[in-house]
């Protein structure tokens, strides 16, 4: 039997599929945030140098790793939809953006609390902190090209290219930046083993997989939203029921 | 297409913007003088010591360079996509890319090239030493292409919206700030005693990315705007 690969990238057969797979992420995401903090904040135990405050990273690690993961995410499904010229993947890549800029904001907000007790500065002007920065500034250029232009073709292609070429200037930015000034520390958790607690190690990753659930099921909401909007002069659109309620 | 014809072309573009540019002298002085209004504008802000100014004498150069690089941006592409020129333009048989370079050279010698003349007798003012004015002045030779290249795509994305120049800056400022950190760290460097080659190596490496890639995305963003 032949697959078809392509029967949910057309937006009408993957509003459907959305509207079945959300409940699920978003579940599962809960559940995963309340294991992921209980652990966090109860059974951790205390750090040896930061005392309590470290427990701030069971949110601002996840919350940066996302930011950056979410915005390679967006510029691939903006290439995609630039080059095959998919609605779909441009409707993905504009769902994702809000996100991508939440965690991008979260990370910079819950940094900046971590800073203020450990280096006694809300903002230091360290590589890590200004590339989030300089990150978000990169998704709010998306979001606002996007909203400015009125043709929602146009819309798209122009803001995909916009990704496509952040998405190269990512690594330039980051490294220039990383040889301009360095305080941040280094990661703790490298491929070759860890220095870390193992609750703490357990907190973080549930974390985080907590977060990539909540980006998923958001996603899907926002897209299927943008799908509802986009197409709403469609026969099928208004054949759905919670169209005709 | 033959080199030669390649060449032309690239020459009557540049030629041509050049021409409109100066049939039009006030917009072009208008960039410089802001140019030198920014740059003036920063010893007023933070006191007139001396040291404190040499020491972030480079800093304010490049940052005004890039606000009045962007400043000239919106004229790139604007007056031709009004009268209709871009659109025979991309009609044309001759690459897109290609005349797209000729207008980012263009834009660079009346935009760029003056920033970078000016930029030691700003430097003066700030009491920097001869070699880190050298030093500035090759930075800015090499990055200020750079801008105008990187620019032009964020003009191009940006034809015709409302609100487009603020929008502009919001799309193009964060693009620029390798371009910043490169240039300013090569005059830190010569200051402190430490090799500046590395700074403009790295410089030099983005302006010849930014030779190859930038004409192609600017293109493709323009048809993107214009269909």
């Amino acid at each position: 039997m032949a697959i078809n690969w392509f029967k949910y990238s057309s937006p009408t057969t993957f509003y459907g599929l959305a509207g079945k797979l959300i409940p699920w992420f978003a579940i599962s995401a809960a559940i995963l945030f309340s294991i992921g903090l209980y652990i966090g904040f109860f059974v951790a135990p205390m750090d040896a140098q930061q005392g309590e405050f470290y427990r701030i990273m069971f949110i601002h690690v996840p919350a940066s790793i996302l930011s950056m993961f979410l915005y390679l995410i967006m510029a691939g499904y903006a290439a995609l939809g630039l080059i095959f010229n998919t609605r779909l993947s441009a409707m993905m890549a504009s769902a994702i953006a809000p996100t991508g800029a939440l965690f991008a904001f979260i990370s910079l907000w819950t940094g900046a609390l971590w800073g203020k007790p450990m280096w006694g500065a809300w903002w230091l002007w360290d590589a890590r902190m200004t590339s989030e920065l300089i990150l978000l500034f990169l998704y709010l250029g998306f979001i606002a090209l996007h909203a400015s232009i009125d043709d929602p073709r146009r819309a798209d292609r122009a803001a995909a290219l916009l990704a496509i070429v952040g998405s190269v200037n990512v690594p330039i930015i980051y490294f220039s930046v990383q040889w301009w000034n360095t305080l941040h520390q280094g990661s703790t958790i490298k491929f070759s083993g860890t220095t870390m607690h193992v609750a703490m190690q357990q907190a973080l990753f549930i974390m985080l997989a907590a977060c990539w659930l909540y980006s998923i099921a958001v996603a899907l909401t926002r897209v299927r939203s943008i799908i509802l909007e986009r197409e709403r002069n469609t026969a099928w659109i208004s054949e759905l029921p919670e169209v005709r309620a | 297409m033959k080199r030669s014809s390649m060449l032309d072309l690239l020459v009557l573009v540049i030629r041509r913007d050049l021409v409109l540019a100066m049939r039009r002298r006030a917009d072009v002085l208008t960039t410089l003088i802001f140019f030198v209004m920014v740059v003036s504008l920063f010893p007023l802000g933070v006191g007139p010591e001396i040291a404190m100014l040499r020491k972030m004498a480079a800093g304010v150069l490049w940052v005004a360079a890039l606000l009045s690089s962007m400043l000239s941006l919106g004229r790139l592409f604007s007056a031709d996509y009004l009268d209709g020129t871009l659109e025979q333009m991309m009609l044309a048989p001759q690459s897109l890319s290609l005349l797209v370079l000729g207008k980012m050279a263009a834009h660079w010698m009346v935009s760029g090239l003056p920033l970078v003349l000016l930029a030691p007798v700003l430097g003066l003012q700030f009491d920097m030493s001869a070699q880190a004015l050298g030093v500035l002045i090759v930075g800015l030779l090499l990055g200020t292409p750079i801008l105008s290249m990187i620019g032009a795509i964020g003009a191009a994305l940006t034809l015709g919206l409302r609100g487009g120049g603020v929008l502009l800056s919001l799309l193009v400022l964060p693009l620029y700030i390798p371009m910043l950190i490169f240039g300013t760290g090569a005059v830190e460097a010569i200051s402190s005693g430490l090799s500046i080659a590395s700074h403009l190596s790295l410089l030099g490496a983005l302006l010849v990315l930014a030779l190859v890639f930038t004409p192609w995305v600017t293109a493709q963003a323009l048809r993107i705007s214009m269909e």
